[in-house]
This record gives C-alpha cells, structure tokens and sequence, in this order.
C-alpha cells in the first residue's frame, strides 16, 4: 500500500489524536476527574498508527493495559473513550471497564487487558476464526518487552506457527517493564530474535520512524493475508510518561525523559519527514492539531457533563445472578 | 430408545453440532491425535475416545490438534468465540486449569461485563474431574467449585448420557462461556439416550428421586452412591429425595429449597474437598433461605481437605461412597433437638 497524502493526513491526525488525548488524560487524572489506573502511550504514537495503518475494520487487534494509542488507532470511538475512562454512561463499556479494559468488537479491538500477556493467546484465537471462516483478516497482538517475557505469549507464538496462522506479534519495546528495564528482564535482550526462534520472520524496527514500523508491518500484513503465517515485529520505542499515571519514576535517568521528548518525538520525526519531502504542508498539519485540540476537548466536555451508570448496571451483562 | 455410553452420547452431540453449525470447532491436545508421526492420524480421538472419528468427517480445519500449550489452547478459543467460531475446547484433565487460569478466570470470563455487554464468548470448555483410577494428586481432582466461583462461566457436572447430551448441546448453542465437568470414571455408564440432538436447560435440577424424610443433594457419581445408599435406607424405612443439580452455575435452587421444605433435612454429597466447594456453598444456601423448615444441621459428605491420594486403599477412604452417605443420612433423620 503507497501512502498518499490522505493516508498521510489520517496517520498524522491518528498520532496526534493519541498525543492530545494523553496529555488531557494525564491533566484530567490529576484533576481527580479518572478513578483507578491509567497508563499513558504518550511516545509511541508512531506504532499503533504504523500497524494499524494496514488494518481494516475486519482485521482485530489486542492491547495492553497501556491501551488508548491503539483503541485509537483501531478506529474506537475518542469521546466514547472519554467517557469510558471517566467511568460514565455512554462509555464504550457502558463504565464497567475503565481505561484497562476498553474494547470496541464492533472494531475488531479485542480489549485493552489488565493482565500482562493476556492478550497473545486472544489473537491466536482471532487468527482462528478468520483462517476457518476464510475471511482474510489478520488479527495483531500488540504486547511490550514486559509481556515478551511471559509463557502465554510464547505458547502463542508457538501455537500461530503450528497452525500457521494470520497472527502478527508486535512488540512495543519501550525499555520498561513497570519499575524495570528491558535490558534487566530481557534475558537475551533481543525480542526479536527470540520470535524468530519460534519459527516466524522477525524484524526490529526504528518505533520513533512511523515509516519503518508502517513498512515492517506491510511486509508482515501480506505473509499474513497471502497464508505464509505469522510474523514479529519488535519496535524500539520510549513512552513519555512513566508505567502509570502518578509514577514518581525513580527509576529513570536524570534529564532522560526530557531528552527523550527532544530527541525521540515520533510525531514531530513525522512532521519533518513529510514537510521535508513536500509531501503535506506545515499548514495542513496544524489544521489537523487545531480539529484534535477541538475534538479532545469536546470529548472531555461530553464526559464531564454525562452522568454515572445506573446502578441497575452493576446486575446486567453477567449470566447468573445469585 | 438405544442405551448409549456418555462417551457415546457426547461423540453424538459434538458431531450433531458441527454437522448444524459450521462455526462449531474442537481444539485441544490429542483431539484427533497422531499428527507429525510415522502412524496415522485419529491415533487418539482425545484420550478417553470422545472425539474419535470426528476428523474422518470434519477435516483436520475443524478438529484442531495442538501441542501441549492450555494457555494458548484457552486463550484461542476465547479470542475465536469473541471474533465469530463456537469453538469446543478440551482442557484433559481439569487439573491442568492452574496453567491457563487466566485465560478462562481473567479472560473469557469477564469479557461480557467487563465490555458492557458488547461481547458474546460462546466458548465450552470440556474438562475430565474425579478420583478413582489412582491418579493421584494432579489427574484426579474436581475443580468445578473453582469455577463455580467465577462470575461469568456457565458450569455444567452432568451424572449420565441422556443428561450428557442434552447438556453439552445446550452448551454448545450457550452464548456464554461453558465449563463442561466429565467424571473419568463415567465415561462406559449406559443410559437411554435419544439418536436425534436435544437441549436440557442450565438451571433445571433433576429429581433423580421421590422421598419426603431427607433430601440428598449429589453431584456426578455422587448421584449414582446416593441412589445406592437410598435404595438400603428404603429398606430401613428411610426415603431419601435426590437432587442432582445437573449444572452448578446456574444452580437450581428452587428444586432445593422445595424438596428440604417438605422434609426438613438435608445430606449434600460432592466428591470434591469441603472448603468454599458446593457441598459448602448448598448448605449456607439452605441455611439461609430454609432455617425455619430445619429439622437437624446440615449434613455434608465430601472428600477430605487433602490432596487427592495415590494408594488405592488411601483412594478409597478419600472418595465419599454409599456406606458414608447412608451414614450421615441417618444421622440426621434420627435427630432430635
């Protein structure tokens, strides 16, 4: 798939939608406005959009518990978002998820997950379904360097070669398992090549270069859709915030996220990139910013004014009363 | 109307069903069995003979071998119930749920909830539970209060083939996720079972038994020792009502509540051990919604809080059987405040 200036244009407003849809996340929490947990994606924009690039409304996606980048991404709903996380009626889970658990099936996104590779064995499962129904979706696992180091998602990997199945296993290695690094738990420090020991083609990609995780996925989308399997993709990236909202982050060097916003910014890389080459115009792009400054505010204000789930909630959706 | 096995009965379901419904797939280890070897395929038909045959007429698409790996064996029918498949999913032995417990407790579970109701996960797990064959402490367990304990799955413990099959299709055609809890030592009991597919609903008990001096409450091949303590205790003049629950989640209360409002006593049996288990979770039950029709505490006879042992004899004594029933039977229909 060549990208044309909408394409362009659309991976450019999803990466900047996850940007400012973060950092308002980060001020509303603050605020008191979120109850519980929320993990920011602020800093690998460029991954969720590369691979979700490739995806349509059929394929299906998992996700982590830092999951807003890629429900956004996947083409969930940003308001209903919103109030999901403000634990609101009207939320895409009716407020019975939260931030951790947001899914749209609707989307094909099978679920933020609280469990650290819950998520692998999910996507073999839709892998399944779309190899038996002869659907030719895919079905992208999206876990990190922590969730590589669990044994479902090695028994996944396994089980998607042994089936052959259309699954992609990408791995978002942003250097930190919670309070740990990626050079500590890793033990062979190579995710990739560890994927590629279960039999499937493996690459590691640039995650701060939306051009390199967009190509790595094409390639990957196709052995897929054409029957040759799954595939990994270990994409090196850096999250701007720390494991959670509220991480003091003592763990991390001094200067070091600082240098990382300078240094490591996905969005403006993408910003350079396509203003160098002539391909979108300075002017276009902030017409972007200012309808996703407008959206996200409209979502906050939707998600302020909306009232609780009805307590009758708390009894629906579930099979047994007792 | 032919006698058939419970092996037979459940082989007759499934294959009923994936003729019915394209959808419908089994997956699992040694499901059809022999794949990459130098003999055949269907070398097993899982191991107790269930799903022999099936891949002869459904193809190796819809009769799923996979390595040894339950997590990922769970975890991929879960995400295959949510994307569309009615995937049945054989976990051998359910002492094996402590590998892949998140995938059903975490996962499939709460996937319905947890989405506000935008998902459905028609997802049956079948799973062998008991003691019996001297096992031991990994292969002979019944974990069904395990899940039972779960909201969000469906439990079934079905005590014979006609139940057998008409629970399994119901679980089948179930839009949720479905424990289904074989006792391995059942699998050649022969009851009448009709040829043509059928539904028994979750939450309908079955009164095995009429009687109005105590109501015994049985589970599995607890059924069938109630039934032989009942048939001496008849002969003492002592007539016991069974119930045999059929699914655990949903549990029929009503049926309970009914049979000890009449009789005012109750022995529950569950060859699992006794701690937060159902044989517990019955009698708060009865205690709460029945206290004034109480004639005598609860009974219950269960295994000990041990693990499951491995000497025969030490089996033997673990397993509740009809000499211990008919025993707490007695006792309380000879109390008296």
């Amino acid at each position: 798939m060549q990208l044309n200036r909408e394409a362009l244009l659309k991976a450019y407003r999803d990466m900047v939608t996850i940007r400012r849809f973060e950092e308002r996340v980060q001020d509303e929490f603050s605020k008191g406005h979120i109850p519980g947990f929320v993990h920011l994606y602020a800093g690998q924009e460029a991954s969720a959009v590369g691979v979700c690039s490739h995806l349509g409304s059929g394929d299906y996606i998992a996700s982590t518990h830092r999951g807003h980048g890629h429900s956004i991404a996947k083409g969930c709903d940003v308001v209903g978002m919103m109030l999901e996380l403000f634990a609101k009626k009207g939320g895409l889970c009716g407020g019975k998820g939260g931030s951790m658990h947001i899914a749209d099936l609707d989307h094909g996104m099978l679920g933020a997950n609280g469990i650290v590779g819950g998520g692998p064995p999910l996507v073999v499962g839709a892998a399944l379904t779309a190899k038996t129904l002869r659907t030719g979706n895919v079905a992208v696992c999206f876990t990190g360097d922590g969730g590589s180091n669990q044994g479902t998602t090695f028994e996944a990997m396994n089980l998607a070669v042994v089936l052959k199945l259309p699954a992609i296993f990408v791995f978002e290695n942003n250097g930190y398992g919670e309070y740990t690094g990626a050079e500590y738990a890793v033990g062979s420090r190579d995710i990739a090549g560890r994927s590629a020991g279960f039999g499937m083609p493996a690459v590691k990609v640039d995650g701060d270069d939306f051009f390199a995780v967009y190509e790595a996925m094409r390639e990957a989308t196709e052995r897929a859709r054409n029957g040759d399997g799954p595939s990994a993709i270990e994409v090196s990236t850096c999250r701007f915030y720390g494991h959670h909202s509220g991480d003091a982050q003592l763990y991390r060097g001094k200067d070091e996220v600082r240098k990382l916003r300078e240094e490591r910014d996905c969005l403006q890389n993408f910003r350079r990139r396509v203003t160098d080459a002539r391909l979108l115009e300075t002017r276009e792009l902030d017409a972007v910013d200012a309808e996703v400054a407008a959206l996200i505010d409209q979502a906050v204000a939707a998600a302020l004014a909306a009232p609780a789930p009805e307590p009758e909630t708390l009894l629906t959706d579930v099979y047994v009363a007792y | 109307m032919a006698q058939k096995t419970i092996r037979q009965a459940l082989h007759e379901a499934l294959a009923q069903e994936m003729r019915r419904d394209p959808r419908v797939v089994i997956i699992g280890e040694d499901v059809s069995g022999g794949a990459g070897t130098a003999g055949g395929r269907d070398a097993a038909g899982g191991v107790l003979g269930v799903t022999k045959g099936l891949i002869t007429e459904f193809g190796e698409g819809r009769i799923i071998d996979t390595p040894i790996t339950e997590s990922a064996i769970m975890g991929a029918a879960a995400g295959a119930a949510v994307t569309g498949l009615r995937p049945v999913a054989e976990l051998m032995f359910s002492d094996f749920l402590g590998v892949c417990f998140d995938q059903i407790y975490n996962q499939a579970a709460k996937f319905r909830y947890m989405f506000g109701g935008k998902a459905r996960t028609p997802l049956v797990i079948r799973t062998m539970v008991g003691a019996g064959r001297s096992a031991a402490a990994q292969h002979s367990q019944s974990p069904y209060g395990i899940f039972t304990s779960v909201p969000g799955l469906k439990v079934v413990v079905p005590s014979n083939a006609y139940d057998a099959k008409g629970l399994l299709i119901q679980a089948i055609r179930d839009d949720d996720p479905v424990v289904f809890c074989e006792h391995k030592l059942m699998y050649d009991l022969k009851t009448e079972v009709p040829d043509e597919a059928y539904t028994i609903p979750f939450g309908e008990a079955n009164i095995v038994r009429d009687g109005d001096d105590v109501t015994i409450v049985a589970l599995a091949r607890m059924v069938h020792y109630a039934d032989e303590a009942a048939e001496r205790l008849a002969r003492e003049g002592i007539d016991c009502e069974i119930i045999d629950p059929r699914t655990t989640s949903p549990l029929d209360e009503d049926t309970i509540l009914d049979s000890v409002a009449r009789t005012g006593r109750l022995v529950v049996v569950d060859e699992a051990t006794p701690r937060c288990n159902m044989a517990t979770d019955i009698a708060a039950l009865v205690a709460e919604k029945a206290f004034s029709a109480l004639k005598a505490p609860i009974h219950r006879v269960t295994a000990p809080h041990t693990p499951v042992p491995f000497a025969p004899g030490l089996e033997k004594l673990y397993i509740p059987d009809a000499d211990r029933i008919a025993a707490a039977v007695r006792d309380v229909h000879g109390y008296a405040r």
